[in-house]
């Protein structure tokens, strides 16, 4: 590897060298990573053929109508799906000649996150992403929210799928039944406005929440049905009119008259273009990609450009990009445990990656994919990697890793090809002084070069 | 979905060890290099920290109160365990219902820091770093504690499971401990990767303290082998606690986080295992403690309540006022402490949430103070500054 620019290129944007990748990159380092940037983001080719989310939602919750969701086969076949497709993502991470395209899809898949936490929704969260974020990550922003938004996965994970307004027909029946104060449920709401768009100091109230959570009372999916509703089930976006809280709605100041399904994109709309979500992606974006504790003037920056283009995520990427603070310090972040295994395996040039070579470990960090624990996502800072425990996890898992690359390869050698302008002495030193191949090659893998990007 | 991925021959050599060091490994790891400390102090402090916006009112259940069928309905909580003819305790918290009954839990309702939003990760923020603001500080109020108990050696602190909680990050090293699948690296093989780390402080950092963890494992004693189980379980964490805690040099100050807690619908259902498993950990920890529980304090929070009446899934959203229990021989248990507001439309805050009469932060101060043995000044000014609240009185004994 030829100088400091490639290896920024290929790992604070890539997702680690894969062999020969250095060559094309090292020339000119942006415009590899510009050239990625494409408004219109495809399908890679082996994510095409899975199931839509109609599909695999109308099936869990036929399954479940008939009470065979508890029958062994059937959940079988939901997980293995999942797995397979699980396994395809992050096998085409592994391969792709546009890693920067894939680490924006995590991004954004983490920005908008819904997780196996909730077990229902488990078997369709990779259709989420594929369906509601991969196509978005370099148009505008206000799509993706509003995709991600709708989509069911999402609806279902923060609960709106059921939430009524209490002026509704389901809201008075249920509050008439069962006595309770309220059928609306705020969850949904309050994270689109602290998490997805304003940001949680982005000036919204708890007026705002209930009033945002009145708008998109009504926004549900096709499986949801009322014990005397017999049309067929879908598993696609359905509006609710009977659910929904009739009615102007307040948001931030600002009037929306009741336009049934249309008052709550109106609104996502307003905030997708609001200053305080600028602010937020910014933030998130700065510090992805320049520093755990994003400077300040780089956020103003960054959300200039957000503001300028209408959220135009191509010209945010390409913005990035062009941040020299970007290319000034090659090793301030430090890979999730996520990215660590993807760029291990990038290294070794394999795609046969089996199942439990990708799970195991993964399982180990606590980080498969979409199993965060709460909707905040994944953290983005080094504490959260490099906890003792943590580490030590990792360490235990490059070792291993490293000890089954061919003996034949020269410690030294991969070390200048995967981060020979960033190498520092000690690491360089201690590598020569290795007192074998394999222990060398360990330490080249489990050395905080290879750690950070 | 994909903690089912691992088919059962991965599962079965399963075993627990400490930060990287099998238990046969530990004794050549680490064998006469560890001369532990005496520690300043014999008192334990665990604390319980349930992420998510523990429900006090499902947990601590005020059936006496007129308002209280009325606000929760269909959740309303049957047939609670009594506790004084007003409140009850939740039926799976039978175990700590226990514990109250021996005079070894104290219940504080109406509870939670002085944090007013609803927002999970500024409360849970806020909890952790102890400043009365969120992200007001960059450490936790706990290893500023351990700084100010022994100049911050890092056997003080044990964070159980995979992370180390913002509550326990900062100047003061914390040891980690979780179970896990992969193989130990060799102690030749780690002191060398001690020297590739030396000019990275954040990769040394953590590499020192999960070496000193393993040397502090072993003075347990016990082969900690098969385990089964595939992730971090609370019950086994607490035992593990226990253990760790006993030992002589053992560290004094631990924190287990519990998720799941975030109960927009199906409340019920979903919270019944959870309050079972708390109850059972808590079980579990004295009894690995032993003796050692007399000087024990466990604090139970949460980063806040959620509403005082049920929203339309069964469930109940972010609230404010919330429960803590503190658990322990050195607690003045079986009784009920601080104020109770009531259920009643006007005594809800901003009509829909338990009014939060209770400060943690008096909570957390009693306990440094009277179970820790922190000067008030330093409390005051280090540990928990930024925030007036009095120690709260008759809780450790």
């Amino acid at each position: 590897m030829k100088n400091i620019e490639t290896f920024i290129a290929l790992n604070r944007f890539g997702l680690g060298p894969a062999p020969r990748e250095a060559r094309k990159v090292e020339d000119d380092p942006k415009a590899w990573i510009k050239a990625q940037i494409t408004p219109r983001a495809t399908i890679p080719r082996s994510l095409i053929g899975f199931r839509n989310s109609d599909d695999i939602i109308r099936d869990i919750h036929k399954a479940r109508k008939r009470g065979a969701i508890k029958s062994p086969d059937e959940k079988q076949d939901l997980r293995a799906a999942f797995a397979k497709e699980l396994l395809a993502r992050s096998k085409n991470m592994i391969v792709t000649s546009t890693p920067f395209t894939e680490r924006m899809v995590m991004f954004w898949s983490n920005h908008f996150t819904v997780s196996t936490t909730k077990k229902l929704i488990g078997p369709v969260l990779p259709a989420f992403e594929r369906e509601a974020i991969r196509p978005h990550i370099f148009g505008k922003f206000s799509n993706m929210l509003e995709d991600s938004t709708r989509h069911p996965a999402m609806l279902a994970y923060l609960d709106n799928h059921k939430s009524a307004g209490p002026r509704t027909p389901v809201g008075i029946e249920q509050i008439i039944r069962s006595g309770v104060r309220t059928t609306l449920n705020e969850n949904l709401a309050r994270e689109i406005l602290e998490l997805h768009t304003l940001g949680v100091n982005g000036g919204y109230d708890q007026d705002d929440v209930i009033e945002l959570a009145k708008a998109i009372s009504g926004w549900s999916h096709g499986s949801v049905r009322l014990p005397h509703d017999d049309r067929p089930i879908h598993g696609r976006f359905e509006f609710k009119k009977h659910m929904h809280e009739p009615g102007s709605k307040f948001v931030m100041g600002k009037r929306y008259k009741d336009k049934g399904a249309q008052t709550g994109l109106n609104i996502l709309d307003d905030l997708a273009q609001h200053p305080s979500t600028a602010r937020h992606i910014a933030t998130k974006l700065v510090r992805h990609f320049v520093s755990d504790d994003p400077p300040e003037h780089l956020i103003e920056k960054i959300a200039n450009v957000f503001m300028d283009t209408d959220g135009d995520l191509a010209k945010v990427s390409e913005a990035i990009v062009d941040l020299d603070e970007v290319w000034m310090n090659p090793l301030p972040k430090v890979k999730s445990h996520y990215e660590l295994v993807i760029s291990a395996y990038r290294v070794s040039g394999k795609s046969d990656v089996g199942v439990m070579n990708l799970v195991e470990p993964l399982r180990e960090f606590g980080q498969l994919p979409f199993s965060a624990n709460s909707p905040a996502g994944w953290p983005d800072k080094a504490s959260h990697w490099v906890s003792p425990e943590g580490l030590m996890r990792r360490i235990e898992w490059l070792d291993k890793f490293a000890k089954k690359l061919p003996a034949t390869l020269n410690p030294a050698y991969v070390q200048e090809e995967l981060m020979g302008p960033v190498v520092s002495d000690d690491t360089r030193l201690w590598v020569s002084r290795a007192p074998s191949v394999s222990s060398g090659l360990s330490l080249v893998f489990a050395s905080p070069e290879f750690q950070r990007r | 979905m994909p903690d089912r991925l691992m088919p059962d021959r991965l599962m079965q050599d399963r075993r627990l060890f400490l930060q990287g060091a099998g238990a046969g490994l530990l004794s050549s790891v680490m064998g006469g290099k560890i001369a532990f400390a005496q520690a300043p102090t014999e008192k334990r402090l665990v604390v319980l920290f349930l992420r998510g916006g523990m429900d006090g009112l499902h947990a601590v259940v005020p059936y006496a109160d007129k308002n209280y069928h009325n606000l929760r309905g269909t959740i309303a909580v049957k047939d609670s365990l009594n506790i004084n003819g007003y409140f009850g305790m939740h039926q799976s918290l039978r175990g700590l219902h226990g514990l109250y009954r021996q005079g070894e839990l104290a219940i504080v309702p109406a509870a939670a820091t002085q944090y007013r939003l609803r927002s999970h990760f500024d409360a849970q923020n806020m909890l952790e770093n102890g400043s009365g603001t969120p992200f007001g500080a960059s450490d936790g109020w706990l290893n500023r504690a351990i700084v100010g108990l022994n100049g911050g050696d890092r056997r003080m602190g044990l964070a159980l499971g995979k992370q180390v909680p913002l509550i326990l990050q900062g100047a003061s090293g914390i040891q980690t401990w979780s179970q896990s699948g992969l193989d130990p690296v060799s102690d030749d093989f780690l002191s060398r990767l001690s020297l590739v780390y030396a000019g990275d402080e954040t990769f040394a950092k953590a590499l020192a303290d999960a070496r000193e963890t393993a040397g502090a494992s072993d003075m347990m004693g016990k082969s900690m082998s098969v385990n089964t189980r595939r992730k971090d379980d609370l019950i086994e964490l607490a035992e593990a606690a226990g253990m760790l805690m006993s030992q002589p040099g053992g560290p004094r100050i631990a924190v287990m986080e519990s998720v799941g807690w975030d109960t927009h619908y199906d409340q019920e259902r979903r919270i019944k295992p959870k309050f079972q498993e708390v109850s059972d950990a808590v079980l579990a920890l004295k009894k690995s403690l032993g003796a050692h529980w007399n000087q024990t304090a466990v604090l139970i929070v949460s980063e806040f309540g959620r509403t005082a009446a049920e929203n339309g899934n069964r469930g109940t959203d972010h609230g404010t006022g919330g429960v803590a229990m503190i658990a322990g021989g050195a607690v003045k248990g079986g009784q009920i402490l601080g104020k109770w507001p009531g259920l009643s439309r006007y005594s809800l805050f901003q009509k829909r949430d338990v009014r939060a009469e209770n400060d943690y932060e008096g909570i957390f101060k009693s306990v440094l103070i009277s179970h820790l043995g922190l000067t008030d000044s330093f409390v005051a000014d280090t540990v928990l500054p930024g925030n007036k609240s009095k120690p709260m009185e008759g809780l450790i004994g």
